[in-house]
């Protein structure tokens, strides 16, 4: 655990492949061992500061910032109820309510079971649709107390479990780069003026 | 638990649908569906600006007065010509970080559209000079990056994307990277840092404008989604059909996402600066009238950032500039809507609340100042409030933004208008927007404040007694 699996290593060393600079793979490859372990752990985080060049504190900088990576393990399952203006205007407080008495927990904590990670979160772009809710970042919209339990059932039975990977995995497709098409990433001091401009700013010619 | 509601009606000439045709199109997200559907072709753009000098292609943007729709409303064409001069490499940078409360369309355009969006971006680069872009999606939208990482892989198979692309001079590479939850990434320079893999903390500018200097210190254009995903289908129209539609000033479209209380809340694309609040919340293509026949208290027209209008401001029309004047601002094309029976504390404060949690720390005003607006909010609400505490608020807030801060007019009650933008002591808007909710609520509703802070039976009984006054 907590180191990438040989497979994951060399999607990371490919992700960090994409950008002119190392570090700025960072985020993504956090998500990439957030995947793996469901968390991001301080061994994780030692293994991509090798790999893109930082220090682990630089790393844990980073991710500290931003509320997606989670430092300590959660519920196979985050449930994040929205409550901002549009949601709290079609009953998206009652419903993060209804949510911890049903769920026997208050937001921000993880169910014994350790299936449940239940967050009272910011707008998540679903403002028609209000009250929303996400499980691991996957939308249900026009949330009603009924429907939250039987999405809750759902969830324990397994019935979702095909469109609701577990906690981490974002994207179940991801971008694949063959080496033959890709023009030229290189660092920023390695590049040249493009091609299509032959003559710099100052004087363009046609293009071909 | 239904799918988004949009506009299901066919693009007219009244009505064009220059973003959001194909976005009840089955398989309009994948290669063949953008090409054999919508309102153009799709990659057909592309080729036409192939034909064309870079110079020229961004003329012609600069023609349409193609206006940024990430917030601040500035002409796309005029900010490429920004980069600075003979300065390689250059960078674009989609922003698709959207987060803004009230805010739903970027996402509803990469994961309906996400070619238009990549065949738009192409051409900015194709324009500026690019070595790279960079497709920088919200983390919390997985169904997005999905979708753009498919469109993405058969594009570059298809040979729009990468090296030589058509068989011209130009190359380019497009990357998918995600964010991982922190508004303050919406801000241009911000998303720079976290795309360098830093805490998303926005830079000073000037000196550091994204064009002049930006993503590793080089000429950076960070355009909006919904900006770039209008460039396929202006290049396949041109510039008279553009300006065709909208006003002058305005031209073109905007895509609103209607939320709140209205009876059909969607994400509709509306000609800008001809139609109005009203037609907005009222027309059945659109809202469909107050949800339950009920009275609008107040609305938001631009996001959770935007001075709050009120019913006196229903047939002002979506134009930035007359938003703007009239002391609110379109934004990130969020319309709230609120009916009479919204408690505006509460309301203000649930907007007040998330500015505090997304403060990133940088400047003091805005860390402690969002921190105890929203503190003051809380116990205003719990029945502890003081009768100091409205002046202690607006100080907190004159702190952040000092002076008068924009204001929607209230000819009863003498209020003139107060234009937008605010002033600010911070280096980024986040902080001055958390007074918006603040001053537009205290402005027509301080009665309501009043009433929660004299009243005493509305202090919470607990199991254990009445809590302490």
């Amino acid at each position: 655990m907590a180191r990438l699996t040989p497979d994951n290593l060399l999607l990371a060393r490919k992700i960090i492949a994409r950008f002119p600079e190392p570090r700025s793979a960072t985020i993504m490859l956090c998500h990439l061992a957030q995947e793996q372990d469901g968390y991001l752990s301080p061994e994780a985080m030692e293994q991509v500061a090798e790999l893109i060049g930082a220090t682990s504190a630089e790393v844990l900088g980073t991710a500290s910032f931003y509320e997606m990576f989670k430092m300590h393990p959660v519920g196979k399952y985050c449930v994040n109820v929205c409550t901002n203006i549009s949601c709290q205007l079609l009953g998206g407080e009652e419903l993060l309510e209804h949510a911890e008495e049903v769920m026997g927990i208050r937001s921000g904590s993880t169910t014994a079971d350790g299936m449940f990670t239940l967050e009272d979160v910011e707008c998540v772009a679903a403002c028609t649709e209000a009250p929303a809710v996400q499980v691991n970042y996957r939308y249900f919209n026009r949330v009603s107390p009924d429907d939250f339990d039987e999405l809750l059932e759902d969830l324990r039975s397994g019935e979702l479990s095909r469109t609701i990977p577990s906690h981490g995995t974002l994207g179940n497709v991801r971008q694949d780069l063959h080496g033959d098409r890709v023009a030229n990433i290189t660092s920023p001091s390695q590049q040249v003026e493009p091609a299509w401009f032959p003559n710099g700013d100052s004087d363009e010619g046609p293009a071909k | 638990m239904s799918d988004t509601a949009v506009d299901t009606q066919e693009s007219t000439q009244e009505v064009p649908k220059v973003v959001s045709s194909r976005f009840d199109v089955d398989d309009g997200h994948t290669l063949h569906g953008y090409t054999q559907s919508g309102s153009f072709e799709g990659y057909a753009a592309l080729r036409r600006a192939l034909t064309m000098t870079p110079g020229a292609v961004s003329e012609l943007v600069k023609d349409a007065t193609l206006l940024g729709r990430g917030g601040a409303g500035f002409p796309a064409g005029v900010k490429w010509g920004f980069c600075a001069p003979d300065v390689w490499p250059r960078y674009v940078v989609a922003n698709g970080d959207e987060s803004e409360p009230g805010t739903y369309k970027d996402r509803l355009l990469m994961e309906r559209d996400p070619h238009q969006l990549i065949e738009g971006s192409l051409i900015a680069a194709y324009a500026i000079g690019a070595a790279q872009v960079f497709l920088y999606v919200r983390g919390e939208m997985p169904h997005a990056q999905e979708r753009i990482a498919a469109a993405l892989n058969e594009a570059y198979e298809a040979n729009f994307i990468g090296k030589n692309i058509l068989g011209t001079d130009f190359s380019v590479d497009i990357v998918l990277t995600f964010g991982a939850g922190a508004y303050i990434v919406g801000e241009e320079t911000a998303l720079i840092e976290s795309l360098e893999g830093n805490r998303g903390m926005p830079r000073l500018k000037p000196p550091f404008f994204p064009a002049a200097k930006g993503l590793y210190m080089m000429p950076t254009i960070v355009n909006n989604i919904e900006t770039l995903s209008n460039l396929p289908w202006l290049l396949s129209h041109g510039v008279r059909e553009y300006r065709s539609i909208g006003t002058e000033a305005s031209p073109g479209t905007r895509l609103i996402a209607l939320s709140g209380d209205v009876e059909r809340p969607g994400v509709y694309e509306v000609p800008q600066g001809t139609t109005t609040f009203r037609e907005l919340f009222e027309s059945e293509r659109y809202g469909g009238g107050i949800r339950g026949g009920r009275e609008l208290k107040m609305f938001i027209p631009g996001g959770a950032s935007a001075p709050w209008f009120f019913p006196e401001q229903v047939d002002l029309p979506l134009e930035g500039r007359v938003v703007g004047a009239e002391g609110s601002m379109l934004g990130s094309g969020a319309v709230v809507v609120m009916d009479d029976t919204t408690d505006a504390v509460r309301a203000c404060w649930r907007l007040v609340r998330f500015f505090a949690r997304e403060s990133c720390g940088k400047c003091t005003p805005c860390r402690e100042g969002t921190v105890w607006e929203e503190r003051i909010l809380r116990r205003i609400l719990d029945g502890q409030g003081r009768p100091s505490d409205l002046d202690l608020l607006l100080d907190v807030a004159d702190n952040i933004s000092p002076g008068p801060y924009p204001l929607a007019a209230h000819p009863e009650a003498g209020l003139e208008a107060v234009p937008f933008p605010p002033r600010q002591t911070t280096i980024c808007p986040l902080g001055p927007s958390s007074v918006a909710p603040i001053t537009s609520a205290i402005s027509r509703f301080r009665h309501e404040f009043e009433g929660k802070i004299n009243r005493k039976d509305s202090i919470p009984v607990t199991s254990a007694g009445v809590t302490s006054v």
